[in-house]
């Protein structure tokens, strides 16, 4: 599989955010996302999942000899972002569950994974008592749930202690689909197959 | 526009207008033929901006297709345009109900038509108000355009024909249908509703092309 | 990609359940709908001081009331993810089909509800001479469905907007205008002594086809609002 974004620009209003980024990860690869805050991570990230459309440009995902484009991506994605936000009026299993039924997974081994992602126990608590780090450690369980081919993550180790990001850097080694990662901090991504620098793109021209 | 059209436009609102007052009015009620001598104008202007509201939700429909912001921006135009004709026609029927029916409103179903007809322009341009994001405000809008078309259809065409009412063509209305009229009539009305479309595309077509050069020029200054 | 119906069905009934428990644990819609009914119907009750309403102001009242009290309230259930943000991930990982259907069939819910607090009450507080119970519950139900179909697509354009307080009801009253006096007639009918179920008829079509035809253009336009 790979994932193709083609010439995306990106404009609201007349603020112009993302100028012509071009990439092409294949499965197994990591595409970093890295530059300076507002420099356009988060919408670069909402326009692959298809959340965004672009200004210009395309985003594409091939599978199985198959093109796939807009928001036919999405039951292929897993998301966290600092953007996401789950229902804090249910249990932490009851979000996993009903995020599962409609990404078309069955929650089975339930309490396996919450235990994998460190919030084992915390599963009939509602998540408006769960501290931020707890947040983003369901967030994560419910991305990975669905083992999506493409994985986006949004600042993923905002909030997290060190157990967490090591459960990040664990997640993303282990990855057999396409991972997408976009972080403040470029040491997260130095493995990536294919670095976009958002700060690069912002001062001088297309990529 | 083509300058035939426009002479086409003056010569037909001569016509009309000279007509309406020279040739037999277009149908015999209780209240005296006179009065309906505004049948003439009152139903052309309904009848357009109808179809000013079809040209609004056309337009949205096509900025749905290809996602061009000036489509938008057409059914915006077709739509401030159309509430104009609509409070035309709904002053000038009300000026008749004056004169026909002694009271300047009935509640008829025709004639609360008009003002549902008023009230989703408004809701339109009310929502269209409520969003900042100029993309989203096309995509909303032109739904919004789908909704009241189909409220719009309803009410004016099948409501009136369910329940009783004042106007020609209800139920329990004796003096005749609404669709057939006497030759006459028809020389008069006929030009009538081809004047006001052709003026109403006149306009439209103006306020396209002056908003396009507005945007064009707000572009050169970026 | 197709995906079988009774994934379909599965889907849309999760969205409802989710609906469901998270009113429950909160209670935003259902309580402001419910003081909105009894507010309104204890303040008509109280101004008319026993006189006895004729059964045309009954219907019309009936319905107002059942109008206003359910704005209050329709729009809940897309406001709410809106503003807790929830859509995102709704968004994400349902299909939006699914999203539609749950959160009308959970407008329907609490229309049921209302009807069945409202009438009852009105009938009490105010009066209501029903001739045929048929036609009257007939013309409630069906005119309640109505409600639901219409105004599902209304409530989810405006949790899109940025500006939300008034825009329900402004957007809400040219579109539901028509089934709202089809409602009065057909209920006007139901309270006439004598009245044959037969002669509503006309009412129930007209409410029927309405709601139809307002139920599918939600179903082809949600996705244009739901999604940007």
């Amino acid at each position: 599989m790979r994932l193709i974004i083609d010439r995306v620009s990106k404009s609201f209003q007349s603020r112009n955010v993302l100028r012509s980024i071009s990439a092409e990860v294949r499965d197994g690869q990591l595409l970093g996302i890295v530059g300076p805050n507002g420099s356009g991570k988060s919408t670069l990230v909402k326009i692959v999942a298809s959340l965004i459309r672009p200004s210009q440009g395309r985003v594409e995902f091939e599978i199985d000899g198959k093109s796939i484009a807009g928001s036919d991506i999405r039951p292929y994605i897993g998301m966290v972002s600092p953007e996401l936000f789950l229902y804090d009026e249910l249990t932490a299993f009851e979000n996993a569950r009903f995020l599962a039924l409609m990404g078309g997974v069955q929650l089975s081994e339930s309490r396996g994974l919450f235990d994998e992602f460190g919030i084992g126990g915390r599963e009939h608590d509602l998540v408006r008592s769960f501290s931020s780090g707890m947040k983003q450690r369901l967030k994560l369980l419910i991305a990975m749930q669905r083992k999506p081919a493409i994985m986006l993550l949004d600042e993923p180790t905002s909030n997290l202690d060190d157990s967490g990001k090591a459960l990040v850097r664990k997640l993303v080694d282990s990855r057999e689909g396409i991972t997408v990662m976009a972080s403040n901090d470029r040491t997260e991504v130095q493995d990536a197959a294919v670095i976009i620098d958002l700060a690069r793109s912002l001062a001088g021209g297309p990529r | 526009m083509h300058m035939i059209w426009k002479l086409l436009v003056l010569v037909l609102f001569i016509w009309v207008i000279i007509g309406a007052w020279l040739f037999e009015p277009p149908m015999m009620g209780v209240e005296g033929p006179e009065v309906y001598r505004i049948f003439y104008f009152h139903v052309p202007v309904a009848l357009v901006t109808f179809f000013a509201y079809g040209l609004a939700m056309y337009n949205g429909l096509m900025y749905l297709n290809n996602r061009r912001l000036e489509y938008d921006d057409r059914s915006a135009l077709a739509a401030a345009l159309g509430t104009i004709f609509c409070a035309l026609a709904t002053l000038s029927g009300s000026v008749f109900a004056k004169f026909a029916w002694r009271s300047f409103w009935n509640w008829d179903p025709r004639e609360t038509s008009i003002v549902v007809l008023l009230l989703i322009y408004l809701a339109y341009f009310a929502l269209r108000s409520a969003v900042a994001d100029a993309e989203r405000r096309a995509a909303l809008s032109a739904v919004y355009s789908v909704l009241g078309f189909i409220s719009a259809v309803f009410t004016i065409f099948i409501w009136p024909r369910l329940t009783p009412g004042l106007h020609p063509g209800a139920p329990g209305d004796s003096s005749g249908k609404f669709i057939s009229m006497s030759t006459a009539a028809a020389i008069v009305f006929i030009p009538s509703l081809l004047a006001f479309t052709i003026l109403f595309v006149w306009i439209y077509s103006l306020s396209v092309r002056i908003s396009r050069l507005e945007q064009e020029r707000a572009e050169k200054e970026i | 990609m197709r995906r079988s119906s009774l994934i379909w069905r599965a889907r849309s009934l999760a969205v409802l359940v989710k609906d469901i428990k998270s009113e429950l644990r909160t209670r935003y819609a259902a309580g402001a709908i419910a003081m909105f009914a009894v507010v309104t119907i204890v303040a008509i009750g109280f101004s008319l001081g026993g006189i006895a309403l004729d059964i045309n102001l009954q219907a019309i009242m009936l319905w107002l009331s059942i109008y206003f009290a359910a704005a209050a309230g329709l729009g809940q259930s897309f406001i709410k993810e809106e503003e807790a943000k929830t859509s995102l991930a709704l968004r994400i990982y349902a299909p939006s089909g699914a999203v539609y259907n749950g959160k009308l069939l959970f407008n329907l819910i609490i229309l049921a509800g209302l009807g069945l607090l409202i009438v009852p009450l009105f009938a009490l507080l105010i009066g209501l001479n029903v001739a045929s119970y048929g036609l009257f519950l007939t013309i409630l139900t069906a005119g309640l469905i109505g409600l639901a179909c219409t105004t599902t697509l209304i409530a989810a354009i405006v949790a899109r907007a940025s500006v939300k307080s008034t825009l329900f009801t402004v957007m809400a009253f040219p579109i539901v205008l028509p089934l709202l006096v089809l409602a009065i007639k057909g209920t006007q009918k139901a309270l006439l002594a004598g009245v044959l179920f037969s002669d509503g008829i006309g009412e129930l079509l007209g409410l029927s086809s309405y709601s139809a035809v307002m139920l599918i253009a939600g179903m082809l336009l949600f996705d244009y609002v739901w999604n940007d």
